[in-house]
């Protein structure tokens, strides 16, 4: 049996479509979850994908948070289901305190739009283990509210268990501190990053590569073997 | 009728960058002599009976878990005394 990914659409999502293509061309099976959603339709893993959940009206993600949807997804998550957070995904995720530190402006104040080069800092999560720890990959980066921020103790904590899953290479383009694209928590089952693996799944569209693919064919292959 | 006014201001150690935006362009408009600006957001709750201690707590709880993040901001309560429908 094929394994079933969860896409959830909040008013204001964006990527939930070019979500669920991403994980059809991973070879598994999207399943279009709704804000209201009170359960999770016994989906094997969520993403929760870009855009601006709300409006982003208060702070990036922060209505999100409260969702219906979010219950079954938090209780869950904490219990070992694998969730990705892709840019407002990231932003809920740091909200709901399923991952530490939070989103600011971008430091120069612009919404920015690129093809990014990153680093794979930890390829042992459910999300990162078809990359090599080490390994550079550009995909595309799109947002207004990219800037990783957390306390000095939480950032030495993190970079001292590995959670440190992308950093930003040659061009940090929000002030994200340490130069941080996404990370991870402590069990490895939910990461969030603010650049779009999604965008980069087939080499028509987005960098012209498929630097995103892995993500979706990890958490697969992590599914089948489980 | 009350009204309880949540003031949320980013904290004093982080960056605030909507700010230092705003402190910039004081000077093109002429007004110098201001070294910082920060930019904060002010909520104005309008609480239906009497704000009394467990409605302060209940909104207290409010402004932690949801109307400021705690991770980058702090928050301050206040109740405003509502003038009578003044014309």
């Amino acid at each position: 049996m094929t394994a079933r990914i969860g896409v959830v659409t909040f008013p204001g999502s964006l990527d939930d479509r070019d979500t669920q293509r991403a994980i059809r061309v991973a070879g598994a099976e999207p399943v279009a979850l709704w804000h209201k959603d009170k359960d999770l339709k016994q989906v094997d893993a969520v993403v929760l994908c870009g855009g601006f959940s709300y409006g982003d009206y208060l702070r990036a993600g922060a209505i999100a948070r409260f969702s219906p949807v979010m219950e079954p997804l938090l209780e869950q998550a904490k219990a070992g289901l694998p969730v990705l957070g892709i840019c407002n995904g990231f932003q809920i995720l740091t909200e709901a305190h399923l991952l530490p530190g939070t989103m600011l402006r971008n430091d120069h104040l612009h919404f920015i739009c690129r093809d990014q080069k990153l680093r794979v800092e930890n390829a042992e999560t459910s999300w990162t283990t078809d990359y090599s720890a080490g390994q550079e990959i550009h995909i595309p980066l799109k947002n207004n509210d990219g800037q990783y921020v957390a306390d000095a103790y939480t950032l030495d904590k993190l970079e001292a268990e590995g959670r440190v899953a992308f950093r930003y290479l040659d061009f940090n383009p929000n002030g994200s501190q340490r130069d941080i694209a996404g990370v991870s928590n402590e069990a490895g089952n939910v990461v969030g990053l603010m650049p779009h693996p999604e965008h980069a799944v087939e080499p028509l569209i987005g960098t012209g590569r498929t630097d995103g693919l892995p993500f979706f064919t990890s958490i697969l292959k992590k599914l089948v073997n489980v | 009728m009350a009204r309880v006014v949540v003031d949320v201001m980013l904290k004093p150690e982080i960056l605030d960058p909507q700010g230092q935006a705003v402190q910039r362009a004081l000077p093109r408009l002429g007004f110098d002599g201001i070294s910082d600006v920060r930019q904060g957001k002010r909520f104005e709750l309008e609480v239906d009976g009497p704000v009394d201690e467990a409605a302060l707590a209940r909104i207290h709880d409010l402004a932690e878990s949801f109307l400021a993040n705690t991770v980058i901001e702090d928050f301050t309560i206040r109740v405003e005394e509502v003038a009578e429908a003044v014309k």
